[in-house]
């Protein structure tokens, strides 16, 4: 592979979005508190966001919003909208998941007096055990 | 008239979106029901319709908005997705006849506006993702349907607190599932600088050496993948099915994991194209392999389970697996051999999920020691499990032994019998954990645990008609066999 600065540099927001998708899918696997494993979605999916904005940028180009008079200079290069829409929708995605998955956490701690996962996996294990006995 | 007919194929998802929230304002649960009802029959009138428009392979191209594509966003309706639309709508009004007694003992009776509410939404979100014909849109109907679905989950959790983790790790993996498919949309729009399925077609032909529309292929494998339960990402499945209100239950494991096996052949066949060698290599070495280590170990785990609704969820992920083994073999028999085998999996298990959660209202739990000598006291509700389980194994005479048989005909049209010697290996093992229920069922001593009482005619039809589903479409295969046959050949002409 060749470390050629202009290279690394030049693509600086994929490399980004690769740390960031790569730190967040570890905090899902790697933590036990339930929150941290909402947060950890959510660092994921804020990567993905960066990703589709930096496709969307062209080079020299400017907000792809027509002058308010309707003036439209037709050598005006703009950047290209659809990945910002495309963007509007998955951040609402992510907060309607991020929403249930924070009630849902809610819901576990008052079922169970805990958030972290070992534990719960314990409380679970010993509820299996008593089931078992009675069988 | 004219005007409505052209409309079909947005009918289709606006009906139960539009009326859902009208469960929750007319605030009855009777009236609820009746409007989840009357949006479900609606869907499943829309959908045999749309699957008569398309009997002659043509297909129906629907243009929201106006705009036409690929600017705008296109629904298409072909004679592939619009066999999956009949076979969720179908779903749907069978288990919504059950669901108006089941969710009495299962839902806290305030919830029962919000969950009919959430099934509609979640029926919304499978018939649209089948219907689309834009990448960017099965995200997002993706992800309508699997919100509501980790909602109703979480409504197990006044029966079993477990539900309520077992939500939330499928919510974790489901959105882990997603985002990778989102991912690799991206990069699909990077090379091809389009969102339509079927401009993506054409402009990804010279794009073969690409390593971004490799990478975008791998990540929508792998986020399908997650979704479908392909072997080694089914770990949200078993908990999932196993704490989920029966009534969910039987309805996700009939459409949900093959709603998202059918976007993972769609994009192979119509979106990307099958000569392309990185994809022959994906299927040969990765997705087969997988699948056939599915079938074996799943199989197995499912013969040491003690609760029965456990078992029959790992029997899904093993069912799954001969779906992908057959959507593997890249050929046409094999493709028909999966649509097969997801029409009757489907009226599979919904019969098996349907007839355990009334058996086990009556017997107070789903374990084998719970059910013991039920069959005697309620043979009217064992006799679809039995048959039901006959279905799963693939006894002739069955809707299974259909899609077994043609799934071992297509290996051996593709020239691996030894495939078939493996499809049917894993077929005795299934006898092995269907025997073990029929057994404690019908031959053992009752259970101090029962409390047959009278089963209402409300639950009986369904069940029935359910149950003589599996039996009248292992004889009368016309309609199954002609429907998938149809279905693959028009992916493969893509």
């Amino acid at each position: 592979m060749i470390f050629d600065l202009n290279f690394i540099l030049g693509h600086l927001n994929y490399w980004l979005f690769i740390l960031l998708m790569m730190i967040g899918l570890y905090i899902v696997i790697a933590r036990g508190n339930l929150i941290k494993k909402i947060v950890g979605l959510n660092i994921f999916q804020t990567s993905v966001f960066m990703f589709y904005i930096s496709i969307g940028k062209v080079s020299g180009g400017t907000a792809p919003i027509f002058p308010i008079d309707m003036n439209i200079n037709p050598a005006t290069v703009y950047s290209n909208p659809l990945p910002h829409v495309l963007i509007l929708t998955a951040i609402v995605v992510g907060i309607a998941t991020t929403a249930l998955g924070l009630a849902l956490i809610v819901r576990i701690r008052e079922a169970y007096g805990t958030i972290e996962d070992e534990d719960i996996t314990l409380l679970e294990i010993q509820e299996q055990e008593i089931e078992n006995q009675h069988l | 008239m004219e005007h409505f007919y052209l409309h079909l194929p947005i009918l289709q998802v606006l009906i139960p979106l539009i009326l859902a929230p009208i469960c929750i304002v007319l605030g009855r649960p009777t009236a609820a029901w009746l409007i989840a009802f009357f949006a479900s029959v609606a869907s499943l009138v829309t959908a045999l319709s749309l699957l008569h428009s398309v009997s002659d392979g043509s297909s129906l191209s629907y243009h929201i908005g106006g705009w036409p594509p690929p600017i705008g966003i296109e629904y298409v309706v072909d004679s592939a997705n619009a066999f999956l639309l009949v076979l969720v709508s179908g779903i749907s009004t069978v288990v919504l006849l059950y669901a108006r007694d089941q969710i009495k003992f299962e839902i806290s009776l305030e919830n029962h506006t919000l969950f009919y509410t959430c099934y509609l939404l979640c029926l919304t979100g499978l018939l649209g993702v089948l219907i689309t014909g834009d990448v960017f849109n099965v995200f997002v109907f993706l992800e309508i349907s699997s919100l509501s679905t980790y909602v109703l989950v979480a409504q197990g959790a006044k029966k079993d607190k477990r539900a309520l983790k077992a939500a939330f790790n499928y919510l974790i993996m489901g959105t882990i599932g997603a985002t990778f498919f989102v991912i690799g949309v991206g990069f699909l729009y990077m090379a091809t600088g389009s969102l339509n399925m079927l401009d993506i077609h054409e402009r990804i032909i010279d794009l073969e050496s690409s390593r971004t529309v490799r990478a975008a292929y791998a990540f929508i494998v792998i986020g399908m993948g997650l979704k479908l339960a392909m072997f080694p990402m089914h770990l949200w499945m078993p908990g999932a099915y196993t704490y989920a209100p029966s009534v969910v239950t039987t309805f996700l494991s009939a459409t949900a994991t093959k709603v998202s096996l059918f976007v993972l052949v769609r994009f192979t066949f119509s979106v990307f194209h099958l000569e392309f060698e990185f994809i022959q290599e994906i299927f040969k070495f990765l997705i087969m392999p997988l699948a056939i280590i599915a079938m074996f170990s799943m199989s197995l785990v499912a013969i040491f389970q003690k609760d029965i609704k456990r078992m029959l969820a790992y029997s899904s992920i093993a069912q799954i697996g001969y779906m992908l083994l057959g959507v593997s073999l890249l050929s046409e028999q094999g493709l028909t051999a999966t649509f097969v085998n997801l029409f009757n999996h489907g009226i599979t298990k919904a019969t098996l999920f349907m007839s355990l959660g009334v058996l086990t209202l009556h017997s107070g739990g789903s374990f084998l020691s719970n059910l013991q000598g039920i069959g005697k006291r309620m043979p009217w509700i064992s006799a679809p499990f039995l048959i039901g389980g006959l279905s799963l194994v693939g006894i002739p005479g069955t809707a299974g032994f259909i899609s077994k048989w043609m799934l071992v005909q297509a290996t051996l049209e593709a020239g691996i019998p030894f495939l078939a010697i493996l499809i049917i290996m894993s077929s005795l093992l299934a006898i092995v954990y269907i025997w073990k229920v029929i057994e404690h069922i019908y031959f053992m001593d009752q259970a101090t645990t029962i409390s047959a009482e009278k089963v209402s005619f409300r639950i009986l039809i369904p069940l029935w008609i359910l149950a003589g589903s599996c039996i009248y479409w292992g004889f009368d295969t016309s309609f199954i066999v002609t429907a998938s046959d149809l279905a693959a050949s028009n992916l493969l002409s893509n």
